[in-house]
């Protein structure tokens, strides 16, 4: 098989894999790489339940080869929290019961993380128009957009 | 198939040229990858424009801005001096998809996907912006309402891509902007839409105009936007444009619009996209 050898990096981390042309970096990062954190919900760019960054932007990892990675920044919701201590995000989420099944919750934290890099003190319609591409099924959003709101607050040290 | 990541435009020309199969380009690949996944497109090899010197820049060329192929509209929305000038533009491309699509989508992208929908073609369009094309014979520059020629065609020979898109210069007392009808506020594709590209004299009368439909007809359709000409856009003369529009727009029947509505709702919105043009040019009307 004409499989591609891919040197990148992952969450700070030098990471090497062999792919095939076609495989995307969602595959490669659930299959591959055991980080399953990012899910396929549509596999088409609409559900941003595979969020990761690629050299800092947001994007949906089902609509990036996973060859495109050679010698790019990746992360994903994995490398948010400092071990054992969780990202604010990822705390507020919990503290506001932010969420049922949890399938949208990684894309929604690497999402979110992203918003409050860029916007550390977005009004409520950014962040809703932001995540505008992170489908939810279950909570209705208020509690996740409540969360985001309540982590950048704490983020900016009100 | 097979994956090449060029790192110039001759390779990237001689990789596409020399493919006996099918070859493609692949910019943000919101458009490409999800073809691929529907098997609506098998390729037999990829070619990735992204480590093309260049592809990533954005130059001021001759008071206006040259964008790399591969800008993503993210990047394109944080260029203070391309907001400035071609606001329209840049307003049209931030409407295509979420913050992720965003991260990715390229107007090159957009174009050559050659979607009757493509949102931010009309805006390209009306603003006279120009592709430069490489390809085996060489460079070529062509306007950018030339390259689609019919849902999911372009103009392209083989062994040419775009490798950069000239938004040019403007006068003062000028400026644009697109608007689109969809179902939802967010991420969805466009029913009706329309680029207008205005400019005024110092009192504030139209001196010049371009109106651009899109989603309306096989290709993006230029609307008759004389009647603006000599007007500060009166109501008069805007429901002319309207009318105009509205006779222009040769839409199909769908479950996303019929045929009715969106002949009306294209006039509206060049309307409406107009007196947002004339007060972004600062023209009083
Ligand atoms: C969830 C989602 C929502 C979307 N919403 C919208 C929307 O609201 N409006 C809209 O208009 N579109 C929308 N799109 C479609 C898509 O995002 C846009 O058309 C985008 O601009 C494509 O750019 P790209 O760089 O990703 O193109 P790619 O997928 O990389 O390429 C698209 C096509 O153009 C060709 N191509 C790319 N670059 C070049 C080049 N430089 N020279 C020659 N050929 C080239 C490719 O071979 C391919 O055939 C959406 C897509 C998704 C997944
Ligand atoms: S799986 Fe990537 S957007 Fe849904
Ligand atoms: S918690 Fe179930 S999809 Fe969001």
């Amino acid at each position: 098989m004409n499989k591609i050898h891919v040197t990148t990096n992952i969450n700070g981390d030098p990471v090497e894999y062999l792919c095939e042309p076609q495989e995307t970096l969602l595959d490669v990062l659930r299959n591959n790489l055991q980080l399953t954190g990012a899910k396929e919900g549509c596999g088409s760019g609409d559900c941003g339940a595979c969020s990761v960054t690629l050299n800092g932007r947001l994007v949906c990892s089902c609509l990036v080869l996973a060859a495109e990675a050679e010698g790019q920044e990746v992360t994903t919701v994995e490398g948010m929290a400092d071990g054992d201590k969780l990202h604010i995000l990822q705390k507020k989420i919990l503290e506001h019961a932010a969420l049922q099944c949890g399938i949208c919750i990684p894309g929604i934290l690497v999402a979110s993380k992203a918003l409050l890099e860029k916007h550390p003190d977005p009004s409520e319609e950014q962040a809703r128009y932001w995540l505008a591409g992170n489908l939810c099924r279950c909570t209705g959003y208020d509690k996740i957009i409540n969360a985001v709101m309540d982590a950048a607050a704490e983020m900016r040290g009100a | 198939m097979r994956f090449e990541a060029p790192k110039t435009t001759e390779l990237a020309v001689a990789l596409l040229a020399q493919e006996t199969g099918t070859a493609r380009v692949l910019a943000g690949g919101t458009d490409l990858l999800v073809q691929m996944k529907m098997d609506m497109i098998t390729p037999d090899l990829v070619v990735d424009i992204k480590h093309i010197d260049g592809m990533h820049d954005i130059t001021p060329e001759d008071g206006g801005f040259r964008i790399g192929a591969a800008v993503s509209g993210a990047a394109l929305g944080e260029h203070a001096g391309v907001c400035a000038l071609w606001p329209g533009v840049v307003e049209a491309l931030e409407l295509i998809g979420s913050t992720q699509v965003q991260g990715r989508a390229t107007m090159a992208g957009n174009l050559c996907n050659a979607s009757p929908a493509g949102d931010s073609v009309p805006a390209m369009a009306a603003a006279g912006a120009v592709a430069r094309i490489a390809g085996p014979d060489g460079t070529r520059d062509c306007p950018v309402a030339d390259v689609p020629v019919g849902p999911g065609k372009t103009s392209l020979a083989k062994g040419e891509f775009i490798t950069s898109i000239l938004l040019p210069s403007r006068p003062d007392n000028a400026s644009d902007a697109y608007l689109r009808f969809i179902p939802r506020t967010e991420m969805d594709i466009a029913v009706a839409s329309a680029g207008v590209s205005l400019e005024f004299d110092a009192a504030g009368t139209c001196t010049a105009a371009a109106v651009i439909l899109g989603a309306v007809g096989p290709t993006i359709l230029t609307a008759d936007a004389s009647c603006l000409v000599g007007t500060k856009l009166e109501d008069a003369a805007l429901e002319k444009l309207a009318a105009c529009c509205s006779a222009t727009a040769t839409p199909i029947d769908d479950k996303r619009g019929t045929t009715e509505f969106r002949k009306d709702v294209v006039g509206v919105l060049a309307k409406r996209a107009a007196k947002i043009a004339q007060t972004r040019a600062g023209a009083k009307s």
